[in-house]
């Protein structure tokens, strides 16, 4: 499907494609209220509660006021429903802010201003310096003579160099006025999220040149969201407006990401379900029993002879709704708060914030933080991750001789600057490919010195050590290069470049020495892809030698090449290119193909060799985090020989005789299946043995093993605690990280780069590091932060430290609403299996809303070990991988703790309040107080730190209580009237609550100091 | 600024701080052995000395509890019982003799106790009318009080379950020939009476149907004199309880005897209810109950029982606070 685009008609594309008006929000004014509770709906926790909710609203069956569920069920929804609505309405103002914004804008060929909402598809938008770009616009003109303009994308991809932009060729030298009234036609492509890529034709009308088709790409666009620099004042035609603009369709609402814990919550919940349902049938069954049998002989009672068809019914629904209370109704909300205090925490951290560059750490995605505490298995980038990012030249060798070797720095190598000074031809050409073949933008800054802008570091570091070499790269204007070499200046005009991919893993430009009119091909990329097209007869041997001891020091190599090309031969292949660049269909497969014709007989002239140091504290950090029981796996794009190294020097694999690398090889499927036998053969031998064995795999038998030996790559994949995978895609990245998803894994992804985008979108964590290739990972990550070291503190600290608190306060929610609904069907028992609540409307509303809810809250304060424990002796994570505080087992122990006390509160009670003080207020308000007092002193038992918020919420909510319930039987409508004076006059009620709390914690107290003393959990 | 006002400004920000880097001050107590024993040992030491003292107080009740259910019904009925109590005609008078065996001072209580009476059952607990009860007739919603809301078309005051029900057993007493002064107002809470039952609300209506459950209320005194009915209105949550029915103003002498003269009405026969009639004193604690001593006692000794076996425990393999070697994958390789 194609659009066309009538550049300045105003009426032809008015009701074909949407207006400018961004829209970010999820609801309106009028669909808010239905639309967000239906989705509220959709989960099963809420349609349970809704239907006991429902079913609590028929008298008859219900054992307390309907307005106990609804008050708390309608308190959750409405906290749920404001924070949706809040997030809207702030979607909505920064939308209002956007569309409201004046642009000038051609209508009926005169500049008018109108609101950015306002623009339509085709229309004319003038932009002036520093200002944002409304849309997507195709560039037809700018205040440069070269039609060049500039923008800053840091937007739409994080990057913050500036990049150019130049108008097509067939709007090149139109006139400033005559812009107002272009008229054309531009063909592209329906809009989608690729921000790389804009195939379009463009067709201006008569009398505006002639028909010929010009080919537009994304050099040609200027995108939404960027910025206008360094240029007085550009135009284009917008094609794509509102939210089908690239960024507009790149925005969209990630799948949410379940935590291990959450499943295991879901699943708890299950059971207790189970249990329930269990729980009302029995019950169910024996009040009906006791109804036919008993109840029929107690006159007072009056039941009817004949009941209602449905009577065999009540009795069960009854228990139901008493039991309902089992499954907290507040367990959602209190979680959803705790994770986002959990985020902000690692937002808050000063020990996270890069010093550098003064970026905090930041939780873009505030659910997760407990898996944190759970990572397996850490899948880390190399580029960027391990290492800094900032290239420096190091070593080169040209036309074999080495130059650097001594000093480890070639720049002051005395021979090399001898030779540059002397002249000697190949050195001059070897400096002319560094200095030429990139896509470096040169700027002057005020103090005069040449700052260069660059989108790879690579290019970065050649250009700044060709400067200290002498050739310097001084300007660049338009495509005319301006180079100064020992005092002389050489103009060089490019005339295409070969651009960069990483299938092609070279680039090439074509330029013209303006002196004497010879075209050379500059060409510079990975030895695999520089080497073979050497011209026949070349001895490339010194160039791999050169490479692989390069790699052996863990430096980044590029070889560099040249070739002179004959005018007719380029000019041949020129029209080629030209047809491959106006293609709509598979224009960089055809391309790369062109290209590759031209890329042939090359004369290789040396290798560079860069270094790429590593970041600091990695090696302790994937120390710490091994010894935490994290495998590491390393995927990177660089060569297997410096990702050896690489890993050796950051603690990645141990050097042998401790360590033991096993290669995963071969060129055809045979070869690679061959080789991964051996390699699982020698694993395990070896697993039981303490040795670090790693197995290293390139991209090509990945590629294979996955595709063809899944399963013993998989059993590979388990049994190593460590490998090392080269030259793999972006893609394949994301397939180790669902590979190792699949074996039920939890995994980390992190990364810097555009590339990791995928895997850290796969893994059940991604990490992003804020780094110097733009904040493309960042942004699609879980987390962002800015140095590799601040895993080790966001793993050990934020993420152990998440873990332990969810777990508590998910199992304390379980256990609080657990006693309180036990004691209700203890109470059933000499109630006469009748479903009477013991406890009244206001006090269960408030016993599971706020009674039990704040103290438990401040759990997230809670520290069981200090930071530093933690740091020192990392193996305490197995605790938290291997789910030891929240499993079954750990449930089992809170169920059962919860029975103990709901049959001490409940025997204690009974016994303590027989007789003629059996009234029922009374006694109900004794087994609340009871379990009141428990509650405080089980929270106090399990916190490990007290602050003083700690002890305002676990002492101040049981003074709270009291203060509340003194309220309300202050009150002579309530029903509790009066009844909390009398019991706090009765000496008999205080020597019952301090029974309860003896006989209620003393085992519990002992049976922790047992096992923590004498029967540690072994891991 | 001032001084005192930055300051506090400060303050306040190094709190956030503390906050936000999750370094509040604060005390992390460890379960160590000379902690954990010193609880036990404490929790012993307080709560058997409380235990004694509670059980001692619990003991000076004196309590005579009589059952008469069973011995006034008359020897020809004792089979069926049921048609005995139901039979309007034959009178329900009934003597009981109380011999006291300890000194009794007064004020002593008066109680009926009823054994395996559900006064808790839902459908019995909910029949009731508070709102009625405090405003009348005037008051119609009385759905609550079904089956016992209307009589001929007339609502019932007070309606419901519990209303109906009332215990009507009566008691009086006499020593030696001399009626015993028996006090049966302020039998009720005061809250009740003042704030509860309506002054201005008569009985109206009541227990005029087919179907006649307990005791008549005298239709010209107000709810919030009928102390009875408020007190059997405060229902109870156990199946066994008692009931308030008057004080007797004079101390009793041991070996004096009571004769109390009864009738019987209420009837209990049909699901095997037990009536008891119960004279106690009062101690601080309240009737007598020995439950809360000995549990204390309980509690104390097992305290004291766990404090020493933890203190024998940590005699016997004593470890050293903060060893790291303990630490498990430090054992495993000590072993190992």
């Amino acid at each position: 499907m194609k659009r066309y685009v009538y550049i300045n008609d105003d009426e032809s594309s008015k009701e074909l494609y949407c207006d400018n008006r961004i829209s970010n929000r999820k609801y309106t004014l009028w669909n808010f209220l239905p639309k967000n509770l239906w989705e509220q709906f959709s989960r099963f926790m809420n349609q349970y509660f809704l239907l006991i909710a429902c079913l609590q609203l028929w008298s008859l069956i219900t054992p307390v006021n309907p307005a106990s569920t609804w008050g708390p069920l309608i308190f959750i929804f409405a906290v749920s429903a404001s924070k949706e609505a809040w997030d809207d309405y702030n979607r909505y103002l920064s939308d209002k802010k956007a569309n409201e914004k004046e642009v000038w804008v051609v209508r009926q060929g005169i500049k008018k201003h109108i609101q950015a909402q306002d623009i339509h598809v085709g229309n004319i938008v003038w932009l002036r310096e520093n200002d944002e770009v409304p849309c997507d616009l195709v560039l037809i003109g700018t205040s440069d003579p070269q039609g060049l303009c500039y923008v800053e994308t840091a937007a739409l991809d994080g990057e913050t160099d500036l990049k150019t932009r130049i108008i097509p060729s067939a709007c090149m030298g139109i006139d400033f006025e005559l812009l107002h009234k272009i008229k054309g036609v531009i063909e592209c492509p329906n809009p989608d999220k690729d921000i790389r890529r804009f195939d379009a034709n463009l067709r201006l009308f008569p009398p505006f040149i002639d028909n010929d088709v010009c080919p537009l790409t994304i050099k040609n666009t200027i995108l939404q969201s960027c910025y206008l620099r360094n240029t007085e004042w550009a135009c284009g035609v917008a094609v794509y407006t509102g939210n089908e603009t690239k960024l507009g369709m790149s925005r969209g609402i990630p799948e949410p990401k379940l935590t291990a814990m959450d499943a295991m919550i879901d699943k708890l919940t299950g059971a207790i379900f189970v249990f329930q349902i269990v729980v009302v049938m029995v019950l169910g069954i024996a009040g009906n029993v006791w109804k036919d049998t008993e109840a029929r002989k107690q006159w007072y009672v009056l039941y009817p002879d004949e009941g209602p068809w449905y009577e065999v019914l009540v009795i069960p629904l009854r228990f139901e709704l008493l039991c309902s209370i089992m499954i907290p109704i507040s367990i959602k909300v209190s979680l959803d708060l705790v994770k986002s205090l959990y985020a902000k925490f690692i937002d808050w951290d000063f020990e996270m914030i890069d010093q550098e560059t003064g970026i905090p750490s930041h939780a873009t995605n505030t659910a997760i933080s407990e898996d944190l505490g759970q990572v397996e298995y850490i899948l880390t980038d190399k580029t960027g991750t391990l290492t800094e990012n900032r290239m420096i030249f190091r070593r080169c060798c040209i036309s074999g001789i080495f130059y650097g070797n001594e000093t480890g720095d070639a720049l002051k190598d005395v021979e090399l600057l001898d030779a540059v000074s002397g002249g000697s031809p190949d050195v001059v050409r070897f400096l002319t490919v560094m200095a030429v073949c990139n896509t470096v933008i040169p700027v002057k800054s005020k103090t005069g010195a040449i700052l260069y802008k660059a989108q790879s570091q690579d290019e970065d570091a050649l250009v700044n050590a060709a400067a200290r070499l002498h050739m310097v790269f001084v300007n660049k204007n338009a495509n005319i290069l301006e180079i100064r070499f020992n005092g002389s200046v050489i103009h060089y005009e490019v005339l295409e470049t070969l651009e960069f991919t990483s299938d092609r893993k070279r680039m090439s430009v074509v330029v013209k020495n303006c002196q004497n009119g010879k075209i050379i091909l500059l060409s510079k990329g990975a030895d695999e892809a520089i080497l073979p097209h050497a011209y026949a007869g070349q001895q490339t041997r010194t160039f791999i030698e050169a490479v692989d001891q390069y790699a052996q020091l863990g430096l980044r190599t590029l070889c560099l090449a040249w070739c002179e090309l004959k005018e007719d031969e380029y000019q041949e292949w020129s029209l080629m290119f030209k047809e491959a660049s106006s293609t709509l269909v598979d224009r960089e497969w055809r391309i790369a193909e062109v290209c590759q014709r031209l890329e042939h007989d090359l004369e290789v002239l040396g290798v560079t060799a860069i270094e790429d140091r590593l970041q600091d504290g990695v090696p302790e950090t994937i120390e710490t985090l091994r010894k935490a029981g994290i495998n590491f796996w390393m995927l990177t794009g660089d060569k297997q020989n410096t990702a050896i190294q690489i890993a050796l020097s950051c603690n990645f694999i141990s050097p042998e005789p401790k360590g033991q690398l096993l290669l995963i090889d071969g060129k055809t499927e045979d070869e690679v299946f061959r080789s991964l036998e051996r390699v699982l053969l020698t694993m395990r031998i070896t697993s039981s043995e303490p040795k670090d064995v790693a197995f290293v795999v390139d991209g090509w038998a990945l590629e294979i093993a996955l595709k063809h030996y899944r399963k013993p790559f998989t059993e590979l994949a388990i049994l190593s605690r460590t490998a090392i995978c080269c030259r793999v895609t972006p893609s394949q990245k994301a397939q180790l990280v669902e590979l190792l998803k699949s074996c039920d894994y939890r995994t980390l992804a992190i990364g810097d780069g555009g590339n990791d985008v995928r895997m850290i979108q796969q893994a059940d964590i991604g990490v992003g590091i804020s780094g110097r290739e733009g904040l493309q990972a960042a942004r699609a990550a879980d987390y962002s932060i800015g140095k590799f070291r601040f895993l080790k503190r966001l793993i050990l600290v934020h993420g152990r430290y998440s873990y332990n608190r969810t777990a508590f306060l998910s199992q304390y929610s379980f256990y609080k609403s657990l006693v309180i609904c036990f004691i209700q069907i203890f109470f059933s028992f000499i109630s006469g299996v009748s479903g009477t609540s013991l406890f009244n409307s206001v006090s269960l509303m408030a016993y599971n809303v706020f009674y039990t809810s704040v103290p438990v809250l401040v759990s997230v304060l809670d520290k069981d070990l200090s930071e530093g424990t933690v740091m020192q002796h990392p193996q305490i994570l197995f605790y938290c991988q291997a789910g030891r505080l929240l499993n079954p087992s750990t449930f089992a122990g809170w169920f059962g703790r919860s029975l103990f006390h709901a049959i001490v509160v409940f025997l204690i009670t009974i016994h303590a309040y027989a007789y003629e003080k059996s009234e029922m207020e009374e006694l109900s308000m004794v087994a609340l107080s009871g379990c009141i007092w428990l509650q405080a002193f089980v929270v106090a038992l399990e916190t490990n730190c007290f602050t003083i918020i700690q002890h305002l919420a676990i002492w101040g909510n049981l003074v709270a209580f009291y203060v509340i319930n003194l309220i309300f039987s202050a009150i002579p409508s309530s029903g509790m009237y009066t009844i909390m004076f009398r019991l706090c006059r009765q000496p008999s009620y205080w020597i019952t609550m301090f029974l309860i709390v003896a006989a209620g914690m003393g085992p519990v107290l002992a049976l922790k100091y047992f096992r923590y003393t004498y029967r540690p959990i072994t891991i | 600024m001032t001084d005192a006002s930055r300051e506090e400004h400060t303050q306040r920000e190094t709190a956030f701080y503390l906050f936000t880097q999750q370094r509040l001050p604060a005390c992390k107590p460890v379960l160590t052995p000379a902690w954990v024993i010193t609880i036990f040992l404490f929790t012993g030491f307080i709560f058997i000395p409380v235990g004694l003292v509670t059980l001692r107080a619990s003991r000076s009740v004196v309590e005579i509890v009589e059952r008469y259910d069973a011995e006034c019904v008359p020897e020809p009925f004792s089979i069926d019982k049921v048609s005995y109590i139901q039979d309007d005609s034959i009178p329900k008078n009934c003597t009981l003799f109380l011999k006291v065996n300890k000194y009794m001072k007064a004020p002593i209580h008066i109680y009926y106790q009823l054994d395996n009476y559900y006064q808790n059952h839902r459908r019995y607990v909910k029949s009731r009318s508070d709102q009625q009860l405090l405003h009348g007739q005037k008051y119609q919603s009385t759905s609550s009080c079904q089956p016992v809301e209307f009589n001929n078309d007339q609502p019932i005051v007070p309606c419901g379950l519990i209303a109906w029900s009332l215990f009507n057993d009566t008691f009086s007493f006499i020593r030696e020939r001399a009626k015993l002064k028996v006090n049966r107002k302020n039998i009720a809470w005061k809250s009740d009476r003042e704030h509860k039952f309506g002054k201005n609300v008569y009985p109206f209506n009541f227990q005029n149907g087919t179907l006649i459950g307990g005791g008549k209320l005298n239709p010209r005194i107000p709810l919030s004199d009928q102390e009875d009915l408020i007190v059997w209105m405060r229902t109870s949550a156990l199946p066994s309880f008692r009931k308030l029915y008057g004080r007797i103003e004079e101390d009793l002498d041991a070996d004096d005897v009571v004769v109390v003269h009864l009738m019987n009405n209420y009837n209990t026969y049909s699901f095997g209810g037990k009536k008891k009639l119960v004279l106690s004193t009062s101690s601080w604690l309240g009737g007598r109950n020995d439950f809360l001593g000995l549990a204390y006692v309980f509690v104390g000794s097992s305290s004291l029982i766990l404090a020493l076996v933890f203190l024998l425990l940590h005699l016997k393999y004593r470890r050293p606070y903060g060893d790291t070697s303990y630490l498990p994958w430090n054992r495993k390789s000590l072993s190992g």
